[in-house]
């Protein structure tokens, strides 16, 4: 009955980390959209900035992945 | 969820550190792809390329590209490095999108090992390169000094976080993709046992096709994404001064 109850809370708790992937798309979209609306200000300036874009959705996205990580981690090792 | 299953190529004895397994046999076939494409298909060395040579250069200059810009200069003597790194996990995630196939980069062992070697080469490489004055990384000289104790603790634990992040994001986006592509395969074979199948299965056909187009894209940029935070990484040990 315990462990059914801890189960249990893993379950509910994995699906609640999953709200984390919406700050990570939040993120992502806010600097991809500033991207887009800088590149469109000035294009010729864009393509030196992809690189740069790439890095900040990497770091942007590296807090939604905590969430996978606490959503795996209560799903396979709790 | 079988197509993530570790399983030995002969039999089906326990697993150990050296019995060849489907893993083996994809990262085989990953690094024949490359050997194909980057050795065999550049032996012509025609000064007008033909068409696996031009791709081969491309993908050659593309990286050259990306470690001279991001990383600097001096940071080229790296360039076969992160040009490796790079070309094998393309071509992981490529032939892992194909049906049946095994994605390597899909486990975190093998995504950990490539992260590791990363965050321990650039360790060690700001070491030696600038003994401790490598540590002036986390000592941020523009912040005021009230804040410096603060921001160097918060760059310390941002610091042994990289390979977290860096293994879990790729192997995160290539195993959600292929769920998220099973789920749906799930889906339409539904119209095998209930009529409410004859309006699900079309549409989860249709979303599986969507999905696959952008599981192709997220292929390359998640190895794109992995070399240049290298590089990112490369950066900061060649000149941890911000």
């Amino acid at each position: 009955m315990e462990g059914d109850i801890v189960q249990m809370g893993a379950y509910v708790g994995a699906g609640l980390a999953c709200t984390g992937m919406g700050g990570a798309a939040v993120g992502v979209g806010h600097v991809v959209g500033n991207y887009i609306s800088g590149a469109l200000r000035n294009p010729s300036a864009a393509a030196s900035q992809t690189a740069t874009m790439f890095i900040g959705i990497a770091f942007a996205e590296a807090l939604g992945i905590f969430s996978f990580l606490v959503a795996l981690l209560l799903m396979f090792a709790v | 969820m079988d197509q993530f299953l570790v399983e030995p190529l002969f039999g089906d004895g326990p697993v150990s550190w050296y019995t060849p397994t489907n893993v083996t046999l994809w990262m085989a076939i990953s690094v024949l792809c490359v050997v194909l494409l980057l050795v065999i298909g550049t032996r012509g060395r025609a000064v007008v390329p033909n068409r696996i040579q031009s791709v081969a250069e491309l993908a050659y200059g593309f990286v050259y590209k990306m470690v001279e810009e991001v990383a600097g200069k001096d940071a080229l003597k790296y360039f076969p490095y992160i040009m490796t790194l790079f070309i094998f996990i393309v071509f992981s995630n490529f032939l892992g999108l194909l049906p049946t196939a095994f994605t390597t980069t899909s486990h975190l062992a093998v995504t950990a090992t490539m992260a590791l070697a990363v965050f321990i080469s650039v360790t060690v490489l700001g070491f030696v390169k600038h003994g401790m004055g490598f540590l002036r990384l986390f000592w941020i000289d523009q912040a005021p000094l009230a804040l410096r104790p603060i921001l160097a603790f918060i760059e310390v634990i941002s610091y042994f976080v990289r390979p977290v992040s860096h293994s879990i994001r790729l192997m995160g986006n290539m195993m959600a993709g292929h769920a998220v592509i099973k789920v749906f395969a799930g889906f339409a074979s539904l119209i095998l046992v209930s009529s409410i199948g004859i309006a699900v299965t079309p549409l989860s056909i249709l979303a599986i096709t969507a999905i696959y187009a952008l599981e192709t894209l997220v292929a390359f940029i998640q190895a794109y994404v992995f070399a240049i935070l290298t590089c990112v990484y490369l950066r900061d040990a060649l000149h941890p001064h911000h």
